[in-house]
């Protein structure tokens, strides 16, 4: 079989109920049944996960890197958007 | 050793036998994989059966009166002493053969642990329950591939048809009980294995039939791996799977 024929994906695993999925790598695959397996024995061998999701990377629309002045910039020097003077309780995990 | 013993033992060395068998094999699929996703999933499989292997020497090891240890099981005994159904032992063939004696093996072992799951003897039982949660994905996989081979392009057609043709006589002794085994099973420890059939081969015309593919006709059947008889395949993959103990005796790292 040949690998440069076989669509990439991306994976995503949440690692424990509460927490948001997070990239974890990518793999090549036949179609999303087959990513959603290989993720299974690529990425969770050490049962580090509660769920998988599997994406086509054509299909990530990513920002440029010249978008950068345009994107991020204008926001270096607005710093009251910055929610810094709110104490979080104890009990408030993983923001 | 009472018999009862000495059946619950060599029960526990048959099935040891099936899965370090078929775990060598597909360990032998290491760096040798299609590509590098499936390469790390048939190594992830292979570790499976190992472990199985492991936890039912462990037990063996326990039962048996003279002292031997899960190793000794594993890695001391001749061709003879083996009694792995012959499907197990077979070299791997294409990737095609592989997966049609996984989708074989798998189906058969579903069946299996579920009912090993509700063994009078709470070991056994134990080791069955956390086997069929791994058997119940291994046929997910396998049943995939063979619907993607199967139903494919015309050489992997041909192929994975090639595969079936070549192995259906050898489920034949899956099945096939011995005598020793049906005294566990009056005792409500081992599985009656006959009763497997009707549910395997309701599974085999789904998948084949999905697939495009003919199911093979019955019109051969090989066994004696539960006696002790083997194919020629056995002994070379002993050597290979000895070697290290053979050569340096109680060697660990």
């Amino acid at each position: 079989m040949n690998q440069q024929s076989q669509p990439l994906f991306e994976i995503f695993i949440r690692s424990k109920r509460g927490l948001d999925h997070r990239h974890v790598g990518s793999l090549h695959a036949e179609d999303s049944v087959q990513a959603l397996e290989y993720a299974r024995d690529v990425y969770l061998r050490r049962s580090e996960g509660v769920s998988i999701w599997v994406v086509r990377s054509s299909d990530i629309t990513a920002s440029q890197e010249s978008d950068v002045a345009s994107f991020y910039d204008p926001m270096d020097d607005k710093p009251y958007r910055h929610a810094t003077h709110f104490k979080l309780p104890k009990e408030v995990d993983n923001m | 050793m009472a018999p009862r013993q000495e059946a619950l033992l060599n029960y526990c060395i048959a099935l040891g036998d099936d899965s370090l068998m078929l775990g060598h094999r597909l360990s032998e699929w290491c760096r040798n994989g299609p590509f590098l996703e499936e390469d790390l999933a048939l190594t992830n499989t292979a570790l499976d059966f190992i472990g199985r292997a492991r936890m039912f020497f462990s037990y063996a090891a326990e039962i048996d009166d003279k002292g031997r240890s899960e190793d000794d099981f594993a890695y001391l005994r001749d061709c003879r002493e083996y009694r792995n159904f012959l499907i197990n032992e077979l070299p791997n063939g294409d990737f095609a053969f592989t997966m049609a004696r996984q989708l074989m093996v798998d189906a058969y072992d579903v069946g299996f642990f579920a009912g090993l799951s509700q063994s009078s003897d709470p070991m056994l039982a134990g080791i069955a329950a956390k086997a069929i949660k791994e058997s119940r994905y291994h046929l997910r996989r396998s049943e995939d591939w063979i619907l993607r081979l199967g139903d494919g392009t015309e050489e992997s057609h041909e192929r994975t048809q090639n595969a079936f043709n070549a192995l259906w006589g050898y489920a034949a002794e899956m099945f096939d009980m011995t005598d020793e085994e049906q005294q566990l099973v009056k005792a409500g420890i081992a599985v009656d294995r006959g009763g497997l059939k009707a549910d395997w081969v309701t599974t085999m015309h789904a998948v084949l039939s999905k697939a495009t593919l003919e199911i093979p006709a019955d019109s051969w059947a090989i066994g004696g791996g539960r006696k002790g008889e083997h194919s020629e395949h056995l002994g070379f993959l002993l050597a290979e799977l000895q070697f290290l103990q053979r050569a340096y005796p109680g060697q660990q790292w």
